[in-house]
């Protein structure tokens, strides 16, 4: 068993165990907490595959920001000390049945792709691309040289693609629905806001 | 991992700003033709598993990664054992002098320079106390969250050329990623105390990290706009040279971000005056009012190696990472590499570098215990106030600023030709082609075409 493999099985136990641990905790914030586990060691895969910007913004995303919020939110709105989650039988059995019928469906669509041929077609483990462009940063691109390559990306051009010799198109990168996600979660934010601002009328009447 | 055709050779090495040490990891392309011979290894790693080649040892790629991520867990760990112990007396020390006392002055001979080891001495002895209210397994478990967080963020952040354990791309980003988890360990040691007191201070803390981190990631952008990269190692290349050269004077815009910076991060490393987590005066110690013993200096130890961390991040994105500011590091390189010094002089000139990285990010760390004991706390309204509807305005226009900025330069007429729309920095380190830009000719780089517009015209010419 070489490195990787050891680390990536530490990794896989640890993303599993973590998300059996939420899912059979009742406290909500020690869920929350069995929830960093699993996601903090589901970017440890991320990196493991040397995708730096996608285990950094899993980090950021879910663990510094979302489970933040969660964490904060109960501590908020928590009457008791610690506020448990108790599930009724029903509950759990109609959970359970989607649980497992989810797990049918992912399981049997794993099992139905051909992984060698996936992974012919894909050059796994081959850089992301041979263009001079990309392999002009400081690490080689088998070290996750992926930060120029998804900057250019997100702007609008797959350098991948377009810079490819032999290249006559451009493709339309991810700007588009980045800015649409982001003007979303614009309208989202300035939605919460008007909800959650105080309600204090003036009345030059009273008083 | 590298073909292990390279292992073991001596090759000459790359141009001067590849020159790195032992540790350093360097960029794909090679200059043969240099003259300076370097062991042709990226990384501690490869040069662990060269010399066990060489020796004659047993050993694989596994071992030899493993036995070079000890190292750097060591190295690591023992910096961040040591800087806070330097740091809580340093903090004692300008205390007392900004408050007319001496601070400490008995242990340890003169000046009390081993008080931080007797106070640590006293720590571990201490009873490790949970309360009877507590969520014992989280308050357990959070300061070891905390530590881990801010331990973390070290794993990107270079301590000179090529002195980084994990030279990651996304550098930046980790270590902005890696410090926000913090606040987590924070919020989750006040809710588990059960205690009023560090409740209020979990929720504190919680309220004014989440707030804080959007202007401190929009204004280390600011610099990151003008190189082009998030790599920290790129970020500190572009700035050899004169002082001059340092991002901070890069242009108008990162100047402001610098002080906006360093305010904000003030704040995310819940210093003071934005210590409201743990308000002594209101909240008796806020979030770890019930912890005592060695689980208490958890949080003191993560909390003095996070302030160098944002400091050192200060340090490279604007004030010019392991430069000194008058050349010397850069004739020093220069030097080394056309005398042909071979590794060894490569790598006095790195710890150079790293004396003067470690002396920048301690005198800002200095700069924050001033503050500290000059300014008063601020009200949490305040806090809040300050961020939301100062630090964020302000940093999105800097960030709108220097977007812009590169682009006013070029439209007007006299500095059209002395400045250019810079390309990514990686497109001008490690290339290989004579006109390459070297980082320090890059404020006055007049004679090339802005490398951009190529890249542009390239692909609308494939297009047509």
């Amino acid at each position: 068993m070489t490195g990787h493999q050891f680390l990536f099985w530490v990794f896989a136990a640890v993303t599993c165990g973590g998300a059996i641990a939420v899912v059979l905790t009742q406290n909500v914030v020690r869920m929350a907490f069995w929830l960093i586990v699993s996601l903090g060691a589901s970017a440890g895969l991320f990196f493991l595959l040397n995708a730096d910007f996608v285990g950094t913004a899993q980090l950021l995303v879910y663990v510094g920001g979302t489970l933040v919020l969660l964490v904060f939110g109960v501590m908020l709105t928590a009457s008791g000390p610690f506020s448990k989650m108790q599930t009724r039988p029903g509950e759990l059995f109609l959970a359970g049945i989607v649980a497992f019928l989810l797990l049918g469906l992912l399981g049997s669509s794993v099992c139905s792709v051909d992984w060698d041929r996936v992974v012919a077609s894909t050059n796994a483990g081959q850089p992301i691309t041979t263009h001079h462009a990309l392999n002009q940063g400081y690490n080689r691109p088998e070290e996750g040289n992926t930060g120029h390559p998804l900057g250019m990306a997100f702007l609008g051009m797959r350098p991948d693609r377009d810079l490819a010799p032999g290249t006559k198109t451009l493709s339309t990168g991810y700007l588009l629905p980045f800015e649409i996600a982001s003007v979303h979660l614009l309208v989202v934010l300035i939605g919460a806001a008007y909800l959650a601002r105080a309600k204090r009328r003036i009345h030059p009447n009273e008083s | 991992m590298n073909p292990a055709s390279t292992f073991g050779i001596v090759q000459p090495a790359f141009s001067r700003e590849g020159a790195c040490s032992l540790c350093a990891t360097q960029g794909p392309t090679r200059n043969l033709n240099d003259m300076m011979p370097l062991i042709a290894a990226n990384s501690l790693g490869e040069y662990v598993l060269e010399s066990l080649l060489y020796w004659k040892l047993p050993g694989n790629e596994s071992i030899a990664f493993t036995i070079a991520a000890l190292i750097h867990v060591v190295l690591i760990l023992t910096f961040f054992g040591v800087a806070p112990l330097i740091f809580i007396w340093l903090e004692r020390k300008v205390a007392g002098r900004i408050q007319d006392r001496l601070g400490p002055t008995r242990v340890g001979g003169r000046f009390g320079w081993l008080q931080t080891l007797a106070d640590g001495v006293k720590l571990i002895q201490k009873e490790d106390l949970c309360p009877a209210d507590a969520d014992r397994m989280l308050f357990r478990m959070s300061p070891y969250l905390v530590f881990v967080a801010s331990f973390g963020a070290f794993i990107a952040l270079p301590f000179g050329n090529g002195f980084v354990v994990q030279n990651l791309e996304v550098g930046l980003f980790f270590m902005l990623a890696l410090m926000s988890l913090e606040v987590l360990g924070v919020v989750f040691a006040g809710y588990s105390s059960g205690s009023k007191w560090a409740l209020f201070g979990g929720m504190r803390e919680a309220a004014q990290v989440v707030s804080y981190e959007i202007p401190m990631a929009i204004c280390a952008l600011v610099p990151v706009i003008a190189t082009g990269s998030l790599n920290l190692v790129e970020v500190g290349h572009f700035q050899a040279g004169g002082f001059w050269n340092w991002l901070i004077f890069q242009n108008p815009f990162t100047f402001v971000a610098f002080f906006v910076y360093f305010t904000v991060a003030t704040a995310s490393v819940k210093r003071a005056p934005f210590d409201l987590a743990e308000a002594e005066s209101e909240l008796v110690a806020g979030f770890h009012t019930e912890y005592s013993g060695i689980r208490w200096s958890y949080f003191f130890m993560a909390e003095y190696a996070s302030m160098f961390a944002v400091s050192g991040i200060a340090v490279f994105l604007f004030l010019g990472g392991w430069y000194d500011g008058v050349g010397i590091i850069e004739s020093l390189d220069r030097f080394v590499s056309v005398n042909g010094c071979g590794w060894l002089g490569q790598y006095s000139v790195n710890v150079i570098g790293l004396a003067i990285f470690i002396a920048k990010g301690t005198s800002l760390v200095f700069f924050q215990m001033w503050v500290r004991w000059t300014l008063p706390r601020l009200r949490i309204d305040q806090v809040m106030m300050t961020c939301l509807k100062y630090l964020l305005p302000i940093s999105c226009v800097l960030f709108l600023g220097a977007t812009v900025w590169p682009l006013f330069l070029y439209s007007l007429p006299m500095t059209a030709k002395q400045t250019d729309v810079r390309p990514p920095m990686g497109n001008r380190v490690y290339n290989p082609k004579p006109a390459a830009v070297k980082p320090s000719e890059k404020s006055h780089s007049t004679s090339h075409p802005a490398p951009s517009a190529v890249i542009i015209k390239e692909g609308s010419g494939k297009e047509a």
